[in-house]
């Protein structure tokens, strides 16, 4: 058990990492996937030592290779970093076991292997930029993951997944160059690359036009990593034409870890130097947000591909993260940071019950799905309850993050911000309702009217995860008791 | 293939690899002294099957190195690397500490590093030969499309 605490942080990141090369080995798509969904189950339990580790005994500090930082590379995790890891791996450990079912109808056989071993390193690179305090080291899992999931979108069975693919690759190589020249920049004027050794140097040179070009690279990096609006236009497509079950995860974790990423950067790195208010660019961040969550959410209105309705929702649903850590004070920060893992566990479980349509009628059209709920009511009821979470009706997960975020603006005396919030929840109920009207009132199309569910390999994770969405909404104390002291020890700056 | 009756291209390129591999190995094993390491290593190595896969065709490339076997060593070198971190993590240490890899910390760094940069080297080394059958496969795809085993090949790398 020593040997377990002692190693948790490198653990986490490790045991996918390793898990990844010896699906290649094996070569066989059946048994990679039962490898694969052992490791993320393994891993689950492994992130949730990690997590009590955290919160019990603080901040762990892991030098790897023996090296301290600030020369050597360092894992450094706190609340947000633990929280953060937990999403992955939970959502891996029931996106994986979905996996079998929807990726063999979906992807040619031989590739199986393939898929799963990229599935197993993007999991290893998304923990790695959760558990990582050192800055470069962060690019390093950035790429791991991107390169993971570019390959992922374009095994979808779609050839427009492959155009998907590389505007995917072009952008997130814009975006993860962006980072490196930001960081290259801070290098130059500190000289070290760990996150908290940068934070205590950084004061020192903060009114320097090097170092604000440094923090606007880094900025617009992770904003087209993260599909901040305007810089999103990626993403529809490759959630669109990706493999169901690659879907579903990169929707809920991928976003999220890129979130992480910025919020880390801003509030560690920069902590000390407090870059919204004294480089006066909150209300830049603010008005993009804002603009996000409506334009994501009027674009979704429109849309008569249901699994792209519900990528345009995500670039709404990172607008809610974002204007949490715009406002900046720590309800609203606790908002952004319950949301990460609220969104997670609702898109997650949306993505799944499409997936589970896909797998039956072989479309996600919205005129397809007419009559669904007499079809496949169980599907169709899941689509309905992810649904109620994306515009935060009560006793649901999306209920609990506009919650937050709303006290959070009306401590700072932002009604406009707060009424805004409830405005776009209107256009979230519009889009919901569209998907809810074509399924439950309308008639089937002559000829498929024969009730056909999904099999239970699919629908149990899907229910899983969309049980986990109504749980934390009517019982928040674990994931606000952690979003609150993760937003307060990030507010503390870098101590 | 094409270079069939190139007969100054065959001879010289026969003459030239194996120095190239000579060359590569000792890039591989004198990188913790002197210049070089395992990534330089392997794409050496990986050039003289790149060259001996021009001049001879990709089909007698892939007969020395089926798409497995570099399959199984871009896993390898992956699996080594992590491998020694791992190892370091039973002797006692952090992860990739090599200290603890030999009784003495300096014999430990060493043996440490030099296996390390090995794993790179075979990764990079059946990446670069991955990249350059896909790519060359998919040319001889679209000039003539009757070869089987090029197009069947880039279908799987």
């Amino acid at each position: 058990m020593t040997f377990l605490a002692e190693h948790i942080a490198v653990l986490v990141v490790i045991v996918p990492l390793m898990a990844a090369p010896l699906c290649v080995v094996m070569r066989c798509g059946v048994a990679s996937w039962g490898w694969a969904t052992l490791v993320a189950v393994g891993n689950f339990f492994l992130s949730i030592v990690l997590i009590q580790h955290v919160m019990t005994n603080g901040t762990i500090v892991y030098d790897l290779g023996g090296w301290e930082g600030p020369w050597g590379i360092v894992y450094r995790v706190d609340e947000v970093g633990a929280l953060v890891v937990l999403i992955i791996s939970a959502i891996a450990a029931i996106v994986l076991p979905y996996a079998k079912e929807s990726i063999e109808r979906e992807i040619p056989k031989e590739r199986h292997y393939l898929a799963y071993c990229m599935m197993l390193l993007c999991i290893a690179g998304l923990i790695g930029m959760a558990v990582t305090g050192d800055a470069f080291n962060l690019f390093v899992f950035l790429e791991v993951s991107s390169l993971a999931t570019y390959v992922l979108i374009a095994l979808g069975s779609d050839r427009r997944a492959l155009t998907a693919a590389l505007r995917y690759l072009i952008l997130g190589t814009l975006g993860a160059t962006f980072y490196v020249i930001g960081l290259g920049m801070l290098y130059m004027m500190t000289g070290s690359l760990n996150m908290t050794d940068l934070a205590s140097l950084l004061p020192a040179v903060q009114n320097t036009g090097t170092v604000h070009v440094a923090l606007a690279f880094i900025v617009v990096g992770f904003g087209l990593k993260l599909a901040l609006f305007p810089l999103h236009v990626w993403l529809p497509n490759a959630y669109t034409f990706a493999p169901s079950a690659v879907t579903a995860f990169l929707a809920a974790t991928a976003t999220k870890v890129a979130v992480y990423a910025l919020i880390r950067l801003i509030f560690t790195v920069f902590g000390d130097v407090d870059p919204l208010e004294s480089y006066g660019v909150r209300p830049a961040v603010m008005v993009l947000a804002i603009a996000g969550m409506f334009a994501g959410s009027l674009i979704a209105i429109y849309q008569s591909n249901v699994k792209r309705l519900l990528a345009y929702s995500s670039v709404a649903q990172v607008g809610y993260m974002i204007l949490g850590i715009s406002i900046g004070n720590a309800p609203a920060m606790a908002g952004g940071i319950i949301h990460m893992f609220n969104h997670a566990l609702m898109k997650g479980s949306l993505f799944m019950a499409l997936g589970c349509v896909f797998y039956v009628i072989g479309s996600v059209k919205l005129e397809d799905m007419a009559g669904l709920g007499k079809r496949m009511p169980l599907t169709a009821a899941a689509i309905v309850g992810g649904g109620f979470s994306l515009i935060g009706v009560p006793l649901t997960v999306g209920f609990i993050s506009k919650f937050y975020l709303v006290q959070g603006a009306l401590t700072e005396g932002m009604w406009p911000v707060a009424l805004l919030i409830m405005l776009s929840s209107l256009l979230a109920v519009i889009y919901v309702w569209r998907v809810v009207e074509v399924m439950y009132f309308r008639s089937p199309a002559i000829g498929c009217e024969e009730r056909s569910e999904a099999p239970m390999s699919l629908l149990v994770p899907t229910y899983v995860l969309l049980g986990a969405a109504f749980w934390f909404g009517i019982d928040a104390t674990f994931t606000g008791d952690i979003a609150m002291s993760a937003a307060q020890t990030l507010l503390g700056g870098s101590k | 293939m094409m270079m069939r009756r190139k007969m100054v291209l065959r001879v010289v390129s026969k003459l030239l690899i194996p120095f190239i591999l000579l060359f590569a190995l000792y890039v591989q094993w004198h990188g913790d002294f002197g210049p070089g390491g395992g990534f330089q290593a392997g794409v050496i190595f990986a050039s003289a099957f790149v060259l001996y896969g021009l001049i001879f065709g990709l089909g007698t490339l892939r007969t020395a190195l089926p798409s497995w076997l570099t399959r199984l060593v871009l896993a390898a070198g992956v699996l080594l690397y992590a491998g020694v971190g791992v190892a370091s993590l039973m002797l006692g240490g952090n992860f990739l500490d090599y200290d603890v890899l030999a009784h003495n910390p300096l014999h430990g760094q060493h043996y440490g590093i030099i296996l390390v940069e090995f794993g790179v080297g075979l990764t990079v080394f059946a990446g670069i030969i991955t990249i350059f059958c896909a790519f060359a496969g998919r040319a001889a795809a679209d000039v003539n499309p009757s070869e089987p085993e090029q197009a069947g090949d880039t279908g799987n790398d």
